[in-house]
């Protein structure tokens, strides 16, 4: 399965960058999914904040166990959160699976979107090759946003899983 | 002595935009309600109406989530940092 290939341009969020990530932070995340299947796999996503960048990707356990929920594991949010501070950038957002609906984010997804700056990207395993969406969730009102997969190597940190 | 809180992104603008307070308090619940004292609007993010942890926030004492601690009991050390960060969750349902 190549991971990259279900990252097609979604809508524009207006006036906002879109998300833009290389294909080994992509393909990371996607595995991450594959790996957690069937219950939801989860982890943050650190770029340079309000870039729409991310440098990488850290997978967390999801303590729900769970393949309709997901929660990520609160100290690897606290050490994703330090991590990045220390290397001036922040935790932007956040990526989940759906194992056999949609890449939308549910009411549920909404509903519980702690930040109006974060990416909200999910990835769905309902179909063969894994599709890959991104959205931003402002107020209750969800936006998919663009996707670019950008050259590995392009500005990864060293630190990238 | 007072303990150091770190406030999240989203918590900052309730806080005067700050990034890290200096909160008096020998636990958890009394750093938070000293919180809400000094930012009222802190305390409505952070406190139900019944005085627990909303379930959105994630509070942790240097790196250990107070859940898995004494919840707001936990007592604080004088060096203690207390962080705070939004519980991130969500699912397909």
């Amino acid at each position: 399965m190549d991971p990259s290939s279900g990252a097609a341009p979604g809508g524009s969020a207006g006036g906002s960058p879109g998300l833009r990530i290389d294909g080994a932070t992509l393909a990371t995340m996607v595995a991450h999914c594959l790996g957690a299947y069937p219950e939801e796999g989860c982890g943050l996503l650190v770029g340079p904040e309000g870039s729409g960048r991310v440098v990488r990707c850290v997978p967390t356990d999801n303590v729900a166990h769970s393949a309709a929920l997901y929660t990520v594991e609160p100290r690897a949010h606290l050490r994703a959160d330090r991590a990045a501070e220390a290397d001036g950038l922040a935790v932007v957002g956040v990526f989940h699976s759906h194992t056999h609906t949609d890449p939308y984010p549910s009411p549920t997804d909404v509903a519980q979107a702690p930040d109006p700056g974060w990416h909200y990207v999910l990835v769905s395993l309902r179909h063969e090759l894994a599709s890959v969406r991104s959205y931003r969730i402002v107020d209750g009102r969800v936006e998919e946003e663009d996707v670019t997969v950008l050259p590995d190597g392009s500005g990864g940190s060293p630190g990238s899983i | 002595m007072p303990v150091e809180v770190r406030l999240p992104t989203l918590l900052r603008p309730a806080a005067g935009g700050q990034a890290t307070l200096s909160v008096e308090g020998a636990t958890v619940r009394e750093v938070l309600e000293s919180m809400g004292a000094a930012h009222p609007e802190l305390s409505s993010q952070l406190l139900t109406d019944d005085g627990a942890l909303h379930r959105f926030v994630n509070v942790y004492v240097d790196d250990d989530d107070v859940r898995y601690l004494d919840g707001l009991d936990t007592k604080l050390p004088g060096d203690a940092v207390v962080s705070i960060l939004p519980a991130v969750a969500g699912g397909a349902r």
